[in-house]
């Protein structure tokens, strides 16, 4: 009997009506209405006065998007090189933090930054500090950063155990130092695997508000807080908060769209 | 080292996690020649061939060029290029591009660098695929691709590993008498690795036979094929009836219960030889006219000839003959003096 593979995403469907669909329609109609359910553009235009916290947040989530990729390029070439069982346990080390609760990990944070926190405490033994570290955006990028290196690291590493050693030996062989190995041979090859890593870490970090709120303090607001004091907060306005989805979610498929246009431009580049 | 010297290499030694592949290997390699590393696979030969591109350091030994030193010098600055067993053409480059590779990092300007591939790709028959991904190019066309994008670099040395290894028997017979083309018209060293006598054979200038880390012996093909040094390099190349024989005195050897003329001297007497004779050279005659005389076991027909197995007193013995026998027919097999090669018995070379 032959499978009829559209079938087989029915159930999804259903899913996807109920809980992605439905909701998304709901989230752009309250977008466009008042609390009387009357079409108004006012959400959206009340949105300029928040400007500065979608830049910061856009800001942010780049600075620890480029330093999540800086950081696990490197190593997921290391990884994806080692023999295969050591790449098993590698690998579970850097899955290991993943095991333990979000929230945890960045309470674990917030008493390690304290200004009479462990680090702090450290530097004091020899005279130095008390360092400011909680309450800063350096805090809330190094959260962002610590929670989801790991989804950098993993798309990173299966693309790059994919790319055949003799690939980058005959870029050798044909005259290419390290450099032009690099972004002649690596980097072309491993773009899907960087695409992929950018959007997985970028979203969640344009989008966090724990994070923001655990380390960053009052002070460093991003787009994430700012929805949730509309539904959960005190200024209850589900209508603006929607508003603010919305425009996140455009901001998110801009860039989105940006990286990878960069992906499929590169694939042109070669051509004649 | 002589002055025609081209590749030189001296006490190489390597081993893989304290195993030892190359255990002090020396080796010249003359400008222009085809010279074919032959071998079982684990016999060194692919490392070898690493040793010459410098994808691998030796542990202690030099590699020489042209008389210079390299053994420290990356792959980027040596004069060879490599062509790889799986091709590693870059699968986000098209077939030009490819080509273009090593002048394109050698910035080798845009009008000489597209008259040097086109050149290239007419040399391996490949003019007008230009624009093709080398993913939808089949196997001998990848293959051809690869070795326009070494060869368009005008290395000294080509260094070819077991290339046409994964082709079939048609195309690898057409490719082996193209390479061979190619490497007459450009003039230039080919360093060719394969496990395959035949290819090694029909090709090369110079084989070099090799097994378990050592060099079993370096000749012409008419050499290697009709004066093997040892037990092993008669086994590899082509087929033998391999015996354990005493030399009795010069042109006398006794081996199969029976005293024979031969036409090697030199040895120790009642020294303990290996006596190699091919199956063509046995001939076949009525069992009281043989000098030996045994029971056909089996007889399978081959092409061009057929392959007949005997006993003869517990020995297997195999004949190429191209008429056939009755399996359990009893014949008589003579084997002139010129037709028993014999040599000492491998010592700890042999594995």
């Amino acid at each position: 009997m032959k499978l009829k593979s559209k079938a087989c995403a029915a159930p999804y469907l259903v899913w996807m009506v109920a809980f992605i669909v439905a909701p998304l329609l709901m989230v752009i109609y309250f977008a466009f209405t008042d609390k009387n359910g009357k079409f108004t553009l006012d959400n959206l235009s009340g949105l300029s006065q928040y400007a500065p916290v979608f830049v910061r947040s856009i800001l942010l989530a780049a600075i620890a998007t480029v330093i999540c990729l800086v950081l696990a390029y490197p190593l997921s070439f290391m990884l994806s090189r080692l023999r295969a069982n050591k790449q098993r346990i590698m690998l579970m080390l850097v899955m290991l933090p993943m095991w333990m609760n979000f929230l945890l990990r960045t309470y674990a944070w917030m008493t390690l930054l304290e200004r009479n926190g462990l680090i702090n405490k450290f530097f004091g033994l020899f005279g130095l500090g008390p360092f400011n570290m909680i309450n800063t955006q350096g805090a809330v990028v190094l959260g962002m950063v610590y929670n989801y290196l790991p989804y950098m690291i993993l798309p990173l590493y299966t693309i790059m155990v994919k790319i055949d050693d003799s690939l980058i030996e005959a870029a050798e062989d044909l005259g290419a130092g390290l450099f032009h190995k690099v972004t002649k041979v690596l980097l072309p090859l491993s773009l899907p695997g960087i695409t992929t890593g950018i959007t997985m870490v970028f979203v969640p970090s344009i989008s966090t508000f724990i994070i923001s709120r655990m380390l960053g303090g009052g002070s460093n607001l991003l787009i994430g807080d700012l929805i949730e004091l509309q539904f959960l907060g005190n200024s209850y306005n589900y209508n603006l908060g929607s508003a603010m989805s919305l425009v996140l979610m455009v901001l998110v498929l801009l860039c989105m769209s940006l990286t990878n246009m960069m992906d499929s431009e590169s694939k042109e580049g070669g051509v004649l | 080292m002589d002055n025609n010297t081209i590749v030189a290499l001296k006490d190489i030694v390597v081993d893989f996690d304290g195993e030892a592949v190359l255990t002090g290997l020396s080796l010249d390699i003359h400008d222009k020649e085809f010279v074919t590393l032959l071998g079982p696979s684990g016999c060194g030969k692919t490392t070898t061939l690493r040793v010459i591109g410098g994808f691998l350091e030796p542990k202690s030994g030099s590699v020489f060029f042209n008389g210079k030193d390299i053994t420290r010098l990356p792959p980027y600055k040596r004069q060879v290029n490599t062509v790889f067993q799986k091709y590693a053409l870059f699968p986000h480059l098209n077939v030009y591009e490819n080509v273009a590779f090593g002048l394109r990092l050698r910035k080798v300007e845009e009008k000489e660098l597209k008259a040097r591939v086109l050149e290239m790709l007419e040399l391996v028959g490949l003019r007008g695929f230009e624009r093709r991904d080398p993913t939808t190019l089949s196997g001998g066309q990848q293959q051809r691709v690869a070795i326009a994008r070494a060869l368009v670099n005008h290395p000294k040395v080509l260094l070819l590993d077991e290339p046409l290894g994964a082709l079939d028997l048609k195309l690898r017979k057409e490719m082996q008498t193209e390479l061979k083309r190619i490497q007459q018209s450009l003039d230039i060293t080919f360093i060719y690795v394969t496990h395959d006598q035949e290819e090694a054979l029909t090709m090369s200038d110079t084989v070099v036979v090799m097994n378990g880390g050592y060099i079993q012996q370096i000749g012409s093909p008419v050499d290697i094929y009709n004066e093997p040094q040892n037990a092993f390099v008669a086994d590899f190349i082509g087929e033998s009836n391999i015996l354990s024989g005493v030399m009795e005195r010069d042109f006398s050897v006794e081996f199969a219960g029976r005293q024979f003329t031969c036409v090697d001297k030199g040895f120790a007497p009642r020294a303990l030889v290996d006596v190699v004779v091919r199956p063509e050279d046995i001939q076949v005659v009525p069992a009281i006219q043989g000098q030996l005389s045994g029971v056909v076991k089996s007889v399978i027909f081959k092409g061009v000839h057929y392959e007949i197995l005997v006993e003869q007193a517990g020995t297997e013995w195999k004949i190429h003959s191209t008429q056939a026998q009755q399996p359990g027919e009893i014949i008589g097999m003579n084997i002139g003096p010129d037709e028993i090669h014999i040599m000492h018995k491998m010592e700890d070379q042999a594995r």
